[in-house]
């Protein structure tokens, strides 16, 4: 085959390294793929089938491993294989466009291996193991285009933080074991009953920070909006569509599961934890002009929701509302799955327009819409899904959730008569600022006219590279118009979830989605179809009189009374944000500054006007510098420890271990 | 269902695409006399929409097919609505396919597309409209929900069909507390959502303060015939919406009698000419709002509708 004349290779002279990594790139995205089906195949196995459990006893010396399925686990893998199957495939053609070295190409169907043993875990010691050999794999990926500066940076942030997640999760874990004097999940659950509050409250906090960490929850959300952007596309939709979800499923398994059901405070503290993880993300991606940000943030946000939802399953459940309670429960497990397609389709969009223009500033882009249409009608997908509406992944997710909300007993219960209003007041505002937030992204990026020449010069994506977006479309079609056809799996994950209401008969999931207990349906097919029919009724309309008209004509636009139209006179995302940005000033406090430089004539003409605004994280702002103030002040007192001195390090080395041998005694 | 149900159904579509641009006229008409002024009388909307209909077809360059069909799902959206809801009898066949979070989810969806479609023409005043509507719609929404929220404590379902029975089997609860604070909440958001005084002026194209008609300035001829039908429709979708919520009244129930449908198609008719007159009326005492002072307003209302739910959570009686 005469290879090397196609007009596929790239550059003269580059030839057989192109080939190369055309192979290995093919190599790499289909093994992903693979991975992923392999993955989705047995988390649906796990589901249906019975559990299964594996003991590997050489590969970790004293415990060994041991592997324990359950349909809990089966759902979480399955959600991961699924995205890894779509990113996969679009791997293939982003890693020859983006020439990826080897590293990450290696690293990506390691990364996508660990992301599903994770759910499979039965024992503290191989969960640390393999959440241990997500975290690098995904570290190595986000730093695979290091030499950029911001990358390095945010690599940095992201290890140290997912680090001291990892720390909290360790000590909680180990507690957890020591307490109940085993290693497997089993046999710690079979325990459970038997702690003490206190330890049960201090595994509740540990973990809950240390999952909330991992899924990008309030406070320690911060490595999530650098790491996320800053890392290759395909990555970037594996971990914010699938790792992500990871610190949900510790919160599912550790504290719903084994240590649930727990005092009623425990729900509280999820819904707020979740409600203001919600608010603030959602804000934050309101007004971010990054799209990958944008996205992350957004990730935030829809990992708030899901939160909210648990903890109004376990306070609910807790407060005798068992069958209201299955509700919540089957709506953060659907927004988990929803989340998963929409946010994979979204990221893997968002990396089409990055190979295309280089940009990922949304004041940049636009005129996409003409210049990359199957990417735009892939994003325009994704962004309704994001946005909650009808006819959207997301939109049967938060409607069972609020219908979970206002069903919530009137049994003069003043902590749910006033946290379940808040809540919804809280989704509320989470919807209608998620939807401002996803009509920015869709119309400034995508529509209109470019802004720079690189939008302007824009190429549609390979083949590979749309393919993987359709896998993810079809995905969020099913779970807009056809939910009906998960309710079979969700009805098994739920009945193994009894500490917080999966015993109950939960929402069945047909034509028609209706609730337990309550009056209220929801068809989301018939929907469409009614959506359908009236919007070719309203067109059928404007056709009235159609005989009377002259034929149609193009005409240009009106310039606000100029003679051109030009790119400059569009609203910008900033633009776009910023009525949003001044009412919300006092949360979200942008650092804005304005210079007016005068005539050196006259100080009442004005030469220039400079206006500078800046958007950082006001939480990071607050909360971030004491913590590492103190860390850093800890650090130099105990330098003075480290003299140099080979004999004092042996006497430390000494006293340590008499002081383990005294303990251990 | 009844075959007639589904008649009914069809004929209140019918009836919303025939008597929006007739509310719309009613309004004007009342603020016109109101002002001292004789008015265009209230079939002018009618005839401005024939014209329209009637012009060229003008499309500008550069603009997407977001921009060919948001009108067309603007119009189709509060089609549904109409559809869905209970104007004039209860029983609609597509009752238990959306309840009232759905419609809401519906109605935003109509304003999406508007917004989208200001973004895509690529104008300052597009871009400008889409920005200001789609804040508004930002804060509305918690409002909108939260009083779903209160009106669905005393049928224990937001489906609509449900709220209504509610109200006529008791009906002394539509004077209790949490009733009144969501009508009041309610009415507040039905005005930013129309883009009526004080927060938009639907009659001005003052640049700085235009909000809806600076995102639809592009249409011209059959487009902006289909937009102006469908904001008339919105309008007379929501205060329909209002009126039977609050004051069911007159309405025909799930399998109706043709005199029953008749009667409720008037009763229908007189409760929404009061409520527009009423809103119409009013409209003459306000000037428009500050843009950045609507949030404020918004925010009000939001606590009306926090407080009803509140309300109705402490003062229901327990049904358990």
């Amino acid at each position: 085959m005469a290879l090397h004349f196609s007009p596929a290779v790239p550059e003269l002279g580059e030839g057989p390294r192109a080939a190369q990594r055309t192979r290995s790139a093919r190599l790499s995205g289909g093994l992903t793929a693979a991975l992923g089906a392999v993955g989705l195949a047995l988390g649906l196995s796990v589901i249906f089938g019975a559990p299964r459990h594996l003991q590997i006893a050489w590969l970790l010396p004293l415990v060994g491993t041991r592997f324990e399925l359950d349909p809990v686990s089966g759902v979480f893998i399955a959600v991961t294989g699924a995205v890894s199957i779509s990113v996969g495939i679009y791997s293939v053609g982003y890693a020859q466009r983006e020439r990826w070295a080897r590293v990450p190409m290696a690293v990506l169907p390691l990364f996508v291996a660990a992301m599903l043993l994770v759910p499979a875990a039965g024992s503290v010691t191989t969960f640390l193991l393999v959440w241990e050999l997500m975290a690098a794999a995904s570290l190595i990926l986000v730093l695979s285009e290091h030499r950029r500066e911001a990358v390095r940076s945010a690599g940095i942030f992201y290890a140290i933080m997912t680090q001291l997640g990892f720390a909290m999760i360790l000590l909680a874990l180990v507690v957890l074991s020591a307490a109940s004097n085993s290693d497997a999940f089993t046999a710690i659950a079979a325990h459970a009953g038997n702690l003490s509050p206190g330890t049960r409250a201090t595994v509740f906090l540990l973990t809950v920070l240390g999952f909330g960490s991992k899924a990008g929850l309030l406070p320690l959300h911060a490595w999530l909006p650098r790491a996320h952007p800053e890392a290759p596309s395909p990555v970037s939709s594996l971990m914010s569509a699938a790792m992500v979800n990871m610190g949900i499923y510790g919160i599912i398994r550790i504290d719903l599961q084994i240590l649930g059901p727990g005092p009623r405070w425990w729900g509280l503290a999820l819904m707020i934890l979740g409600g203001v993880s919600a608010v603030f993300g959602v804000l934050q991606a309101s007004v971010a002009t990054d799209l990958k940000r944008l996205l992350a943030y957004s990730t935030t946000e829809n990992m708030g929701l899901i939160t909210l939802a648990l903890g109004a399953a376990a306070l609910l459940s807790s407060s005798g509302a068992p069958k209201v309670a299955a509700i919540a429960l089957t709506a953060a497990l659907l927004h988990v799955l929803a989340h998963a397609a929409f946010k994979t389709l979204a990221f893997l969009a968002a990396g089409s327009v990055l190979t295309a223009t280089g940009l990922r500033d949304l004041d940049k882009l636009g005129g996409l819409a003409r210049r990359m249409p199957v990417t735009t009608v892939m994003f325009g997908i994704g962004a309704l899904g994001a946005s909650g509406l009808p006819l959207g992944a997301g939109f049967v997710s938060e409607w069972l959730l609020l219908q979970s909300l206002i069903h919530s007993p009137h049994d003069g219960n003043t902590l749910l008569a006033l946290a379940m209003p808040l809540s919804v007041g809280a989704v509320a505002l989470t919807t209608g600022l998620g939807i401002a937030a996803m009509v920015k992204a869709f119309g400034v990026g995508f529509l209109a006219r470019p802004r720079s020449g690189a939008a302007e010069n824009a190429r549609e994506a390979p083949l590979s590279m749309r393919a993987g977006m359709v896998v993810a479309a079809t995905a969020c079609a099913v779970f807009a118009i056809w939910p009906a056809l998960l309710g079979p799996a969700l009805r098994h994950v739920l009945a193994a979830l009894s500490t917080v209401g999966g015993h109950a008969a939960g929402p069945q999931l047909g034509t028609y989605l209706r609730l337990p207990g309550v009056a209220g349906s929801l068809a989301p097919a018939l929907l469409a179809a009614s959506l359908l029919a009236s919007v070719l009724v309203a067109l059928g309309l404007s056709r009235w009189g159609a005989r009377h008209r002259p034929a149609p004509v193009l005409a240009p636009l009106w310039a606000s009374g100029s003679d051109a139209l030009s790119p400059r006179m569009q609203y910008t995302a900033t633009s776009f944000a910023e009525p949003l940005q001044r009412v919300f000033d006092n949360v979200l406090r942008p650092d804005t500054d304005v210079e007016v430089t005068h005539f050196a004539e006259s100080q009442y003409l004005v030469e220039k006007v400079t206006y500078r605004t800046r958007q950082a994280d006001p939480v990071e702002q607050r909360l971030y510098p004491p913590v590492v103030r103190a860390v850093t002040a800890m650090a130099q007192a105990v330098r003075r420890a480290h003299n140099g001195s080979i004999h004092l390090y042996l006497t430390y080395g000494a006293i340590g271990l008499l002081i383990v041998l005294l303990v251990a005694q | 269902m009844s075959a007639l149900a589904v008649v009914a159904a069809a004929l209140q579509v019918v009836c919303v695409l025939a008597g929006a641009p007739l509310v719309v006229g009613g309004m004007r008409q009342v603020r016109a006399r109101l002002e001292g002024r004789a008015g265009g009388g209230v079939g002018q909307p009618w005839r401005d929409l024939r014209k329209q209909l009637r012009k060229q077809q003008i499309t500008p360059r550069g603009t997407t097919v977001v921009f060919a069909v948001a009108p067309a799902i603007a119009a189709g959206s509060t089609l549904l609505i109409a559809a869905i809801m209970p104007i004039f009898a209860l029983g609609s066949p597509l009752d238990s396919t959306a309840d009232l979070f759905g419609v809401v989810g519906l109605l935003f969806l109509g304003t999406v597309a508007l917004t989208l479609a200001g973004l895509d023409t690529g104008t300052a005043f597009g871009g400008m409209g889409s920005s200001r509507e789609i804040t508004i719609a930002a804060l509305v929404e918690p409002t909108i929900l939260l009083a779903v929220f209160a009106l669905s404590i005393p049928g224990q379902s937001a489906n609509l069909a449900a709220i209504v029975s509610a109200t006529l089997h008791n009906p002394g609860q539509v004077l209790s507390l949490g009733s009144v604070l969501a009508f009041v909440a309610l009415v507040i958001v039905i005005i930013a959502e129309t883009g009526r005084l004080p927060v938009d002026n639907p009659s001005t194209h003052l640049e700085l303060t235009m909000i809806h008609e600076a995102m639809v300035l592009e249409y011209a001829g059959p487009k902006l015939a289909l937009v102006e039908w469908a904001s008339a429709m919105r309008l007379t979708v929501l205060l329909t919406l209002l009126a039977n919520l609050f004051l069911p009244w007159g309405i025909a129930g799930a399998d109706p009698s043709p005199l029953a449908v008749l009667l409720g198609l008037v009763a229908i008719t007189v409760k929404v000419a009061m409520l527009a007159g009423a809103l119409a009326a009013g409209e003459v005492f306000i000037a428009k709002l500050r843009y950045f002072r609507v949030p404020e307003l918004l925010a009000g209302s939001f606590l009306l509708a926090l407080l009803a739910v509140t309300a109705s959570y402490f003062l229901a009686t327990p049904t358990h």
